[in-house]
C-alpha cells in the first residue's frame, strides 16, 4: 500500500546499507532526486543495478555508496566515460568496484524473471561472445524440447527499486508515459518501490492501457517536481544536455567531483534546496 | 577529388553508410553515427524505413539527431513506444529486425565488435562503456551494418575482447554456432567500404571513397587487409545528400547546443 511521504522518510525507512538497489529509467525519467536522498543519507555497500549507469550511479559510485555494479552500458550518452564509475574500476577510489556486466537485451528479461518470480531468463545471445567467459552471471542451458542452445541469466529481484513517474493520484496509483525503458518491471520484481512523481493528482485520467502501477505495488509515493533533473520527464521538461556534457569535467577529478557532491548535496538538505543551489551556481557562471 | 561539391570525409561515411539501407528495412539503431546515417536515409531514398531504437521506440521519425538513446524526441516521432524488454524480446528476437545498425570502438578482421575493454579485462588499458544491446542485435538482426572511423587503433587483427559476435574466426563460424542473423554485411569508414569475402568472411575492401589511397587504407588498418579485384570508387555525395545531411545537423546543433558526431 503506497504512503505519500516525503523522499527523506521513505529513504530513511526503505533503503538499508547492503541492499540490492534498481534505480531504473532510460534516459528518460532517471531519479535523480532519489539518488541524491541516497548520498545525503551517506548509504554503503550497495549492490547497483542499472541497464544504463548514467549520472545516477556515477555520484553514488563516486560518493561511496556501492561495492558492485550489474549494468549494460555504462557511459555518459553522447558525451563520453562516466570518470566516477572508471576510477572506481580502475583505481578502487572511493572503494573498489565489482562489475557485472550484460547486453541490455538480457538485463531487461532479467527485470522480467524477477517480476515472474522465475530463478532465471533465457535469450537466444551470446554465442561467441566473451561476456560468458568472464562472468558467472551468463550461463548456456538446453531447451528441453528443442535441445537449442540458449543463454541464462539469473533473475533481477532487487531489495528496493526506485522510479520517478510523472503522476500519481491521492491513493499512490502512479501513471508514467514516452519512453518506459523496463520501470514497471523493475518496481514488480522487487520486494519494495520508492515512486518519485512531478504532482499528485485526484484523478489520473488514463487510458485503459495505460502504464499504471497500483497503489498496492508501491511502498512509498514521494512528490518531488523536477525530481528526473538533469534527465527529462516527458509532458514536463526536457533534458538538460548542457548538465551532461558539463558533468564531463566536473567528474573528471576526485577534487571537483568532491566538492560538487558537498556543495550540491551533503550541504543541502532537500532536492529543492539542490535546485535552487544549482540555480545559483549557473547564474554565476553567466554573470 | 572528383566529387562536385566539397564535402568532408566524416560526410563521405554517413552518405555511404545511409545509402546501405533499403526502404522498408525495419533497423534496429545505435546512437551516434549508425543514427545520423539511419535517419539520413529516412529523410532521401528510403522514407518508409522503420527506424527501432531499443529504449522502446518503433518507428521514430525524429527531426533532430537524439543525443542519446532515450531522448524525447524519438517517442514523440514513434508509431509506439514500447518497454525495452518487449523491444528485445518480441522485435528483434522475434525476428522482426532486417538490419542492424551499429558502431564500434574496435573491430577485427572478421568483424567481431569490441565495446568492453582494451587490454586484458581484469586489469583493462582502457574500460570501455560496455555491450549496450549490441551483443542480442548481432545475433539476432536480419543483417548487421557497421559505421566506424578507421584507423590501426581501432581496426585490429584480433579485438582483445568480442562483446559482440561478427564472424568469429571467419568461414561458416555463425552458422555452425546457430546465430539467426548473417552477421556484418558492410562496413563503412571515413575511408572505405568493406565485405566480408562470401566464403572466408574476411573483411575485404571494395571501394574506396574518392581521394582516398589503398595505401592510406592499408596505413589505418592493423592487418594486411585485402583489397578487392575489381576495387571501386565510392560514388561522391549528391547535392541532395549533402544538403539533406548538413541540415540535419544543423537543426541537431540548434536544438542541442552542438552537433553530434556526423
Amino acid at each position: 500500500m503506497a504512503e505519500l511521504t516525503s523522499l527523506r522518510m521513505a529513504v530513511e525507512s526503505l533503503v538499508r546499507d547492503g541492499d540490492f538497489v534498481a534505480m531504473e529509467g532510460f534516459t528518460h525519467l532517471i531519479p535523480f532526486a532519489a539518488g541524491h536522498e541516497v548520498i545525503r543519507q551517506r548509504r554503503k555497500n550497495l549492490v547497483l543495478v542499472r541497464l544504463t549507469p548514467d549520472l545516477v550511479y556515477d555520484q553514488m559510485i563516486g560518493a561511496g555508496c556501492a561495492r558492485k555494479l550489474i549494468f549494460s552500458w555504462g557511459g555518459n550518452p553522447g558525451v563520453g566515460s562516466l570518470h566516477r564509475l572508471r576510477d572506481a574500476v580502475e583505481h578502487g577510489w572511493p572503494q573498489p568496484l565489482e562489475l557485472e556486466e550484460h547486453g541490455h537485451g538480457d538485463l531487461s528479461n532479467a527485470y522480467v524473471a524477477g517480476a515472474s518470480n522465475l530463478p532465471f531468463a533465457v535469450s537466444r545471445a551470446y554465442a561467441g561472445s566473451d561476456l560468458p567467459r568472464h562472468s558467472d552471471a551468463i550461463r548456456f542451458i538446453e531447451c528441453p524440447f528443442t535441445g537449442e542452445r540458449l543463454a541464462a541469466v539469473p533473475s533481477v529481484r532487487p531489495d528496493v527499486t526506485v522510479i520517478h513517474a510523472q503522476k500519481a493520484d491521492r491513493k499512490g496509483n502512479v501513471l508514467l508515459w514516452g519512453i518506459l525503458g523496463v520501470q514497471k518491471e523493475a518496481v514488480l520484481a522487487a520486494r519494495r518501490a520508492i515512486v518519485t512523481v512531478e504532482e499528485v493528482v485526484d484523478e489520473l485520467e488514463a487510458w485503459p492501457n495505460a502504464c499504471i502501477l497500483p497503489h498496492w505495488t508501491v511502498s512509498a509515493v514521494c512528490r518531488v517536481p523536477g525530481g528526473a533533473h538533469p534527465s527529462y520527464a516527458h509532458g514536463y521538461y526536457e533534458r538538460d544536455n548542457l548538465f551532461y556534457q558539463a558533468w564531463d569535467a566536473i567528474s573528471r577529478d576526485r577534487e571537483s567531483f568532491l566538492a560538487w557532491v558537498k556543495r550540491h548535496i551533503l550541504e543541502t538538505d532537500s532536492f529543492e534546496e539542490f535546485k535552487r543551489v544549482l540555480q545559483e551556481g549557473l547564474a554565476k557562471e553567466v554573470g | 577529388m572528383s566529387a562536385q561539391h566539397p564535402f568532408t570525409a566524416a560526410e563521405m561515411m554517413t552518405v555511404a553508410a545511409a545509402r546501405l539501407l533499403r526502404n522498408g528495412d525495419v533497423c534496429f539503431v545505435g546512437i551516434g553515427l549508425p543514427s545520423a546515417a539511419a535517419n539520413l536515409a529516412r529523410l532521401t531514398h528510403a522514407p518508409d524505413v522503420v527506424l527501432i531504437y531499443e529504449s522502446g521506440p518503433i518507428g521514430a521519425k525524429p527531426e533532430v539527431l537524439p543525443l542519446s538513446i532515450g531522448d524525447g524526441s524519438l517517442a514523440e516521432t514513434a508509431d509506439t513506444v514500447v518497454s525495452t524488454s518487449e523491444i528485445f524480446r518480441y522485435w528483434l528476437q522475434g525476428g522482426r529486425v532486417t538490419v542492424g545498425f551499429l558502431g564500434a570502438a574496435q573491430i577485427d578482421r572478421f568483424a567481431n565488435i569490441n565495446t568492453t575493454v582494451i587490454g586484458d579485462y581484469a586489469r583493462p588499458q582502457v574500460r570501455l562503456p560496455g555491450a549496450g544491446g549490441a551483443p542480442e542485435i548481432a545475433t539476432c538482426a536480419g543483417k548487421v551494418i557497421l559505421v566506424l572511423r578507421q584507423s590501426a587503433r581501432a581496426f585490429v587483427e584480433r579485438v582483445d575482447f568480442i562483446t559482440s559476435v561478427g564472424h568469429l574466426d571467419g568461414g561458416d563460424a555463425r552458422s555452425r554456432l546457430g546465430l539467426p542473423g548473417q552477421g556484418p554485411v558492410a562496413v563503412v569508414t571515413d575511408l572505405c567500404l568493406m565485405t566480408p569475402d562470401s566464403l572466408t568472411k574476411e573483411l575485404t575492401v571494395t571501394h574506396l571513397h574518392p581521394g582516398v589511397s589503398a595505401e592510406k587504407v592499408r596505413a589505418a588498418t592493423g592487418w594486411n587487409i585485402r583489397l578487392a579485384e575489381s576495387l571501386e570508387e565510392t560514388a561522391a555525395p549528391s547535392f541532395s545528400e549533402l544538403e539533406t545531411l548538413r541540415q540535419l545537423q544543423r537543426r541537431t546543433a540548434l536544438a542541442h547546443g552542438r552537433a553530434p558526431e556526423a
